[in-house]
């Protein structure tokens, strides 16, 4: 592990860093972890993203749309039409209905049988598309309605399975978002636990500073320069190893579905230019409250 | 420069230091003696503001230090060199760089013609490459010394500076402590050495304060 960890890049402290001595093995713990807590963090916002996508889509897909089909012999046909029409122009929560015309049908049929189809002779059911409104209707108020009075007609709201898809997809984006807090409070927590080390492991270093007059953030800055850069460097490595096991994911067109939209899309490939800074501003806040919190305990 | 009314200092239990009033003027010399563990260093340990003291009133440059902040006692170190009696270097510079320290953390630049000088002035020119816990203790008690006067302090406080040197050594650091001290630096040496007291006062009208049965005595011209 010592000699893995030894190949990684270390900083040389220069100028004022000098004053603390070099700490090599926490340093490169401290970039290791920064490093898988980056790539971690990569994926995570990956699968938020694309969760996110996946709901928007789903959800837009729902479009509050539903059909009624009427089977009814050719006699009564268009007196239950007029029946679902009429119930439908009273049911609060629809926006519009309208019954579907000759050619729209034949439209709809002809992938499967063909455009030479014989509409008219054929005992087909009346179509009547249905858009909800924001709020949605009561669909088992409408389909009892509609039994009492079209009894040839069904409630058709097919994309509704749909729904628990689209809240499954949000809780997802919601917990690739939570991965992500709880990767930043991992990182702030490492790192403070390293920070601590070597600031114990320094107490003498920094008895001496203070007695030859250095002030609290002459020697916070020497730990807290250290520490940035650690979880920067580290944090910049993970990343691209990251986004380069996301971009190695196979194509969505390859083997389709929720798994291979795994990916970045447009902008969404800048996103994890973000981590690295971040990391380095935990590094930051976490190393800096280290360092002010040990120095009340040295005059 | 150092004014004490009625200062008492305790480390939590029965007090070690009771009652002491004192004003250290500026250009003065001063010895302070007493028997080991009487707390000569815990009383130059208050005047660097490393304790506070537990009773009384004790001013440093006019200041109370009570109401001193943190970055104020930074500030106030750099005016008061120390020569602590455990020397206190870090043990990973070479001692070039530990004697530049106080330079180093006040954010000023170091002239290394200076810095060589003051080295030589030591008679620690040979040395500076070193790494102090290869430097033999007179070594060191001299570098400490080089590391006090480096921000041209306005007082010299020195435990024991002598500890660890022949008598021909203890000699020329007196009287690098006396120039000094003619160029107008407050010096205060905690020590036994009789004998370099009254080396000393061959040179310098120093005074001689000891600490005995808990109280600050000015000592008389017996010795
Ligand atoms: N941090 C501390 N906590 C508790 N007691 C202490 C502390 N520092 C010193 N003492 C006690 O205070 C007393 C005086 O110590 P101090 O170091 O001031 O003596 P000194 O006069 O400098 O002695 P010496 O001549 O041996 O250097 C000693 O009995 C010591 O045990
Ligand atoms: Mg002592």
């Amino acid at each position: 592990m010592r000699r893995l960890l030894g190949l990684l890049p270390q900083a040389e402290p220069r100028g004022a860093d000098r004053v603390v001595p070099p700490t090599g093995f926490t340093a490169r713990l401290t970039l290791l972890t920064a490093a898988a807590m980056a790539f971690l963090a990569v994926f995570a916002l990956a699968l938020s993203l694309a969760s996110g996508r996946l709901a928007d889509r789903w959800a837009e897909a729902l479009a509050r749309s539903a059909t009624i089909r009427i089977s009814a012999p050719a006699e009564q046909m268009a007196a239950q039409t007029r029946a679902v029409l009429d119930i439908l122009a009273v049911t609060p929560g629809v926006a519009s209905a309208r019954a579907l015309d000759e050619a729209e049908m034949r439209n709809l049929l002809s992938p499967w049988f063909g455009p030479d189809l014989p509409v008219d002779t054929l005992p087909l059911p009346q179509l009547v598309e249905v858009v909800e409104t924001a709020g949605g209707l009561d669909a088992e108020g409408l389909r009892l309605r509609l039994a009492a009075e079209a009894p040839g007609a069904l409630f058709d709201d097919h994309t509704r399975w749909r729904r628990p898809l689209v809240a499954a997809a949000e809780r997802l984006r919601l917990l690739g978002i939570l991965s992500l807090v709880l990767i930043g409070g991992a990182t702030a927590a490492m790192i403070t636990l390293a920070a601590q080390a070597a600031l114990a492991a320094n107490g003498q270093v920094i008895r001496v500073l203070r007695l030859v007059g250095a002030r609290d953030v002459f020697i916070a800055r020497a730990f807290v320069r250290r520490f940035t850069l650690r979880g920067f460097s580290g944090a910049v490595l993970g990343t691209v190893l990251g986004v380069a096991a996301v971009a190695a994911l196979p194509d969505t067109d390859a083997a389709g579905g929720f798994l291979t939209g795994l990916g970045f899309q447009g902008w969404g490939w800048l996103w994890p230019l973000a981590i690295p800074p971040l990391a380095a501003g935990v590094a930051f806040g976490a190393t800096r409250a280290a360092a002010l919190r040990m120095l009340k305990g040295i005059r | 420069m150092i004014e004490l009314r009625s200062v008492a200092m305790s480390y939590g239990g029965t007090e070690l230091l009771s009652d002491m009033t004192l004003k250290l003027m500026a250009g003065s010399f001063h010895f302070l003696t007493g028997p080991s563990g009487a707390g000569k260093t815990t009383f130059l340990k208050l005047c660097y503001a490393e304790l506070m003291p537990s009773g009384g009133q004790l001013n440093l440059f006019g200041q109370d230090v009570r109401d001193l902040g943190r970055d104020d006692i930074a500030m106030l170190r750099r005016r008061v060199g120390v020569v602590h009696q455990d020397c206190q270097f870090l043990d990973h510079l070479p001692l070039l760089e530990n004697v530049a320290l106080p330079l180093s953390v006040a954010g000023r630049a170091v002239d290394p013609q200076e810095l060589k000088d003051l080295l030589g002035w030591v008679g620690l020119a040979g040395q500076a490459r070193a790494l102090p816990p290869q430097l033999s203790g007179g070594e060191r008690q001299r570098a400490a010394l080089a590391r006090a006067v480096i921000l041209s302090p306005d007082i010299l406080l020195a435990d024991e500076p002598t500890g660890n040197l022949d008598w021909e050594m203890s000699l020329r650091l007196l009287t690098l402590l006396v120039e000094l001290n003619r160029m107008g630096k407050t010096v205060v040496i905690a020590t036994h050495d009789l004998n370099l007291i009254r080396a000393a006062k061959a040179q310098v009208p120093a005074r001689v304060l000891r600490i005995q049965n808990r109280r600050l005595h000015l000592a008389g011209a017996d010795l």
